[in-house]
């Protein structure tokens, strides 16, 4: 909402400084978004007289105009305009002077050769309307004896940009906002002066609201204005609409705009000639189509709320006029429509056809319904008086009456929200310059609510209002109690903050990205899942929601690289979607390493990272988070967007319950089809909520501490084993034999090839046995030996080698 | 006896030359061989007269003893020089690069929740968190805004599907509602999380993140929303002193609303929080609106307080001066690296939010 302290003064009877106003707007929850001085830079503008005009001599298109800019001054100025011609009274622009359409400053400039010593403005580039063909044209009647002075009247003051919160309709008038400051002590609200129509003519075409389900107009106020003559306004109602950034059109126009800004009071007014017949205000049927002011044909659908005639739709109520019986300067007769159309109808319909426009923007906040005559009056007699004619009666018809909102206050509630104390004076005081009646019972207040604010509905809303009015700054502090009563963070929550930190600390940057990511990526990691499409996206290539953190990750990953960065590894904790309704998320910390260790090192051997690193960065964070890796469970059924030979999935025990990671190379095909210029990519993703929580808390995991002083003998052994066979089944083999006996296992070679039969791997472990109770005899130590390898040859078909 | 300080004398001299340590094994054998020469001396005590013969045994052990001792410290020296020397060829140059190692970093994001969490933590709210997909209910229409109300418009929601029923949420306000019709007040709650508009330029990103705070209880007014803020934002900014101002606003799920400012300045092209005159709107509060509590059935004539919602991005990017928002979600490494967080830095009440 835009306005000008000078406008408020229409309303407000006061002395303060701008500034003070600026900030009682802001206290009272009017905020003040900008401040612009509109008139800065306007008295470069002159009135100037075109003396002579000859061709450019480098174009066909431009003209060199001799201009008389008053003072005895004759500038040079090249113009394209068709109408610049000897004799023509237009406005001077010179060097140093900014265009209001577009900011820019002019200089002197060489166009084609001839030098130009500023312009020659038109309409539009003035901001005075949309006039852009040709330079402004003045009449010589009022004019001719202004050459060289300044074209703009006189200084506007500041426009102030106010941010209206929905909730506060009645403040898209000036008059709302002047209340509001007089409740608020900032100056005194006039009394409205305006005069009442005391017609004996009829008001003579018939106006119809059809009865029917969803009707949105609810009242419709008119009246005719015969004889009138259509013209430019005066100069009072163009300063005051320029001054809030607005452009003049014509009288009639001008005057229902100008209502509006002034009481919130959308107005519209139809060329009555053009109108067939009467208005019928009814629903729309499908199909039916009109032409609106904004040059757009529409087409409609069944229930929208029009404004109608013999002939079909004129006009969508309170939204936007049609081309077909708007004024014009040729106007005679001319109908002003006041009306009230339901919030809900107006939005559903702007909706639907995507129209933005100043009436709808009101109506749809909920406008005064007790306003109708008060905006008929104002509008009716301005017309008269700029343009003449004759005023009707006023018809009113309408389906629904408006109903008096009563509220039952009691002031203690005020204390009970707010913390703080007011007297009920002062209450009386702020609700009655509100616009509130009030009437006291015994404990508390019967308020009836002024009809402009379709706001308050119910007691808390009579408390926002005084502690607005009374002021935020009145609130006293009431610092917080540093107690807890119940714990900060639940297990699944530390949970999070252990794994992000965990992973963080193995040389991973954490990413946070989008949760949603473009179909081309995520098709390579969705597997089963159930793509998720928004229907709205920002833009195609965020058109679903991500089925896997690899679908962002991966492409980062590739931006980065692109960058010039070769090994680099990064995470993200995060949801992935496997369902479009709430709750079907989980969350997953998920992590992508690319290129070499130890990359140019002169100490270290440099080599690609493998599937090894990113299991023990798995291994390791799980290992930290609190479970117990002994247990841990291994296979090779990975999705398909790991490498199938180096990847693996993770269980937390051979129950294999439900999967806790995936770890692995990424597919060859992924890395090659997106153009991923790495050595290596390898990544892993936990599963956060496939994780059990250790019911135990820390303090209930220490269990008693024991450890063996007995002396301890490390055995090696080396199996020839089927390749089939893994690692982890000769190992747990080996650990089930006597877990207090074996109290470590440790694999330190494995080798295929010479010397070893085909689809066989020799494996070498080193097995520690030691015992808690004694030092173990040669025969105990034998007995062992024979065990382990006897338990291994059967459970796995291996064979010791000799 | 005159024998034995014959042998001391000889081999003191002896031993004072630049010796080997095979010359030292060999006078140690000379000496205390089997046919050494005070062994040979401690064979004669027993043919020594009874009268002479402690006397005797006496001197012997105590040339024993010095010439032990002065061949031990011997061997040790020459031990020792020969170490010395072994080493000087080993010297390496420790100015060489040591063994590569990488460092992770937590997102500037992460690290700002943490230290919300920590601040709302001491003073007694606890963490609950809800799904980013969310029904046009919970995220609305529960709020107090139907879908006439144009604060609709305020939030430019992506939907899931068609009817407009799923969609991501738009602010972190549906926490509340799910919180409370899973529990019974009172509630004290934070929940951060992450938040979805449609609205993408260098002020928008089409995802942030938000925390929103809820306390309900049967004596919570205003005054309690002031000053929890107030803490809080004295907390975070880790300053003295705070200027603060509340303004009054509209949210359909408060009333009454406010919006929460907070002063600054610039000072050498740096944002400075507390001072200066310039206002920055940081965050959304008000009173939760009865509509709002009768609608998870909670009586509003027995309950009542307050709740608040805050852009986290913005408050991380006013703490540690990050300009561009967008490249929060970027993923640009350099960045990360800039001003990401080692993880060891967790913020904690006893050592403070921040090194």
């Amino acid at each position: 909402m835009k306005i000008t302290y000078d406008w408020l003064k229409d309303h407000l009877k006061v002395s303060a400084k701008e500034d003070k106003l600026l900030e009682k707007l802001t206290d009272i929850g009017l905020e003040v978004e900008s401040i612009e001085n509109l008139s800065e830079g306007l008295d470069f503008f002159r009135v100037a007289k075109i003396i002579k005009t000859e061709k450019h001599p480098n174009a066909d298109r431009l003209k060199v105009c001799d201009v008389d800019v008053g003072n005895k001054e004759i500038k040079k100025v090249v113009c394209g305009a068709a109408n610049a011609r000897e004799g023509l009274l237009t406005v001077y622009a010179p060097p140093g002077a900014i265009i209001p359409k577009n900011k820019s400053k002019l200089v002197v400039a060489k166009i084609r050769d001839v030098t130009s010593y500023g312009m020659l403005c038109s309409e539009s580039e003035l901001n005075l309307s949309d006039e852009s063909d040709g330079i402004t044209e003045l009449s010589p009647s009022k004019y001719a004896k202004n050459v060289g002075k300044s074209y703009f009247s006189k200084p506007s003051s500041n426009l102030i940009d106010l941010s209206i919160t929905p909730n506060r309709p009645d403040c898209l008038g000036v008059r709302g906002i002047a209340r509001d400051l007089s409740a608020a002590g900032f100056g005194n609200l006039k009394p409205v002066k305006d005069k009442k129509i005391k017609s004996n003519k009829k008001q003579t075409l018939k106006v119809k609201i059809t009865k029917e389900k969803n009707q949105g107009c609810l009242s419709f106020g008119s009246c005719l204005i015969t004889s009138v003559k259509n013209t430019e306004s005066p100069q009072w109602l163009k300063d005051k609409l320029i001054s809030i950034g607005q452009k003049p059109i014509s009288a009639i126009v001008d005057i229902t705009n100008y209502v509006m800004i002034d009481i919130n009071r959308p107005l519209h007014a139809y060329d009555a000639d053009k109108i067939d017949k009467g208005i019928i205000v009814r629903n729309s049927k499908s199909g039916e189509k009109f032409t609106a002011l904004d040059n757009k044909n529409y087409k409609l659908d069944d229930g929208m709320c029009v404004i109608s005639d013999n002939k079909g739709v004129l006009g969508l109520g309170g939204i936007i006029g049609g081309t077909r019986s708007g004024t014009e300067l040729d106007t005679k007769n001319v109908l002003l429509e006041s009306a009230y159309f339901d919030p809900r109808s107006i939005r559903k319909t702007a909706k639907k056809l995507n129209i933005d426009t100043d009436a709808k923007f009101r109506f749809e906040r909920g406008i005064d319904q007790l306003s109708i005559e008060d905006g008929l009056n104002k509008a009716a007699f301005l017309i008269k008086e700029i343009c003449g004619g004759e005023i009707s009666k006023i018809d009113i018809q309408k389906i629904e009456s408006y109903k008096n909102k009563i509220i039952k206050f009691e002031p203690k509630t005020f204390e009970k929200i707010t913390g703080f104390k007011i007297s009920i004076k002062e209450m009386i005081i702020i609700l009655e310059k509100l616009g509130f009646k009030l009437k006291k019972e015994k404990k508390f207040f019967k308020l009836s609510v002024p009809s402009w604010r379709p706001d308050i509905v119910q007691e808390i809303d009579i408390v926002e209002e005084l502690v607005r009015i009374s002021g935020y700054e009145k609130i006293k502090i009431e610092s917080p109690i540093k107690e807890r009563s119940k714990n900060t963070l639940n297990p699944t929550q530390k949970l999070f903050h252990f794994l992000q930190r965990s992973v963080a600390s193995k040389g991973y940057l954490e990413a946070i990205t989008w949760s949603f990511t473009d179909s081309k990526y995520n098709d390579h990691f969705k597997e089963a899942k159930k793509e998720v499409k928004i229907v709205n996206p920002i833009s195609s290539e965020l058109g679903v929601l991500r089925n896997s953190i690899f679908s962002n990750l991966v492409m980062y990953m590739s931006k980065n690289l692109d960058r010039g960065i070769k090994d680099l590894s990064i995470f993200e904790i995060g949801p992935i979607f496997y369902g479009p309704q709430p709750g079907e998320q989980n969350t997953v910390v998920c992590g992508l390493s690319a290129g070499k260790k130890s990359r140019l090192s002169w100490i270290e051997k440099e080599r690609n990272v493998d599937v090894f690193d990113i299991k023990r960065d798995v291994i390791q964070t799980l290992v930290e988070a609190g479970y117990n890796a002994e247990k841990f469970y291994l296979d090779d059924e990975s999705p398909n967007y790991y490498h199938p030979g180096k990847s693996g999935r993770i269980f937390l025990n051979k129950e294999k319950d439900k999967v806790a990671a995936y770890f692995g190379e990424i597919h060859p095909n992924i890395t090659k089809t997106l153009d991923i210029k790495t050595e290596t990519l390898v990544g892993f993703e936990i599963f956060l909520d496939n994780l059990k929580l250790t019911k135990k808390s820390l303090k209930d995991k220490k269990t008693k501490y024991s450890v063996s002083d007995f002396q301890k003998s490390e055995r090696d052994f080396a199996f020839i084993v089927d390749k089939k066979i893994s690692v982890q089944d000769l190992v747990s083999a080996i650990s089930n034999i006597d877990k207090n006996l074996i109290s470590n296992i440790k694999v330190f070679d494995v080798y295929e090839g010479d010397n070893i039969p085909e689809n066989q791997k020799s494996v070498a472990i080193s097995v520690t046995i030691q015992s808690l109770e004694k030092t173990l005899t040669d025969n105990d130590l034998e007995k062992t030996n024979n065990l382990i390898i006897e338990t291994v040859e059967n459970k796995t078909g291996a064979k010791i080698r000799s | 006896m005159s024998e034995i300080k014959n042998i001391r004398d000889q081999f003191i001299s002896k031993l004072e030359n630049d010796l080997s340590i095979d010359q030292i094994n060999e006078i140690k054998t000379e000496l205390f061989g089997k046919n050494g020469l005070i062994s040979s001396q401690f064979k004669t005590i027993g043919s020594i007269p009874e009268t002479d013969r402690k006397k005797f045994a006496s001197k012997l052990n105590q040339v024993k003893d010095e010439l032990q001792n002065l061949i031990t410290s011997k061997s040790r020296e020459i031990e020792g020089k020969k170490i010395n020397e072994k080493l000087k060829k080993e010297k390496v140059d420790i100015t060489l690069p040591e063994r590569p190692f990488v460092r992770g970093k937590v997102h500037p994001v992460s690290q700002t929740i943490d230290e919300i969490s920590s601040i709302f933590s001491e003073i007694g709210f606890s963490v609950e968190e809800g799904p980013d997909v969310e029904n046009e209910y919970n995220n609305f229409t529960a709020l107090n805004t139907p879908d006439n109300h144009p604060a609709r418009d305020m939030h430019d929601t992506f939907y899931l599907d068609e009817n407009k029923e799923v969609l991501l949420r738009t602010h972190t306000s549906p926490v509340q509602i799910r919180t409370m019709l899973k529990d019974k007040p009172p509630f004290k709650i934070i929940a951060p999380g992450r938040t979805y508009r449609s609205d993408s330029d260098q002020t928008h990103a089409p995802m942030f993140h938000q925390v929103e705070g809820l306390h309900i209880d049967t004596n919570i007014n205003m005054g309690h929303l002031k000053g929890c803020l107030n803490y809080f934002i004295k907390e975070f900014f880790e300053v003295k002193k705070i200027k603060m101002r509340f303004r009054p606003s509209h949210f359909p799920f408060t009333e009454p609303s406010a919006e929460v400012d907070i002063g600054y300045e610039i000072k050498d092209g740096k944002i400075i929080i507390g001072e200066g005159d310039k206002w920055l709107e940081i965050l959304g509060c008000g009173m939760v609106h009865p509509n709002v509590l009768r609608n998870v059935k909670v009586d509003p004539s027995k309950y009542q307080g307050y709740a608040f919602g805050i852009g986290i991005d913005r408050l991380a990017m006013l703490k540690y001066g990050i300009n561009d928002l967008r490249a929060f979600f970027d993923c640009d490494y350099r960045w990360l690296n800039h001003f990401g967080f080692d993880p060891l830095d967790v913020p904690t009440n006893y050592r403070g939010l921040s090194r």
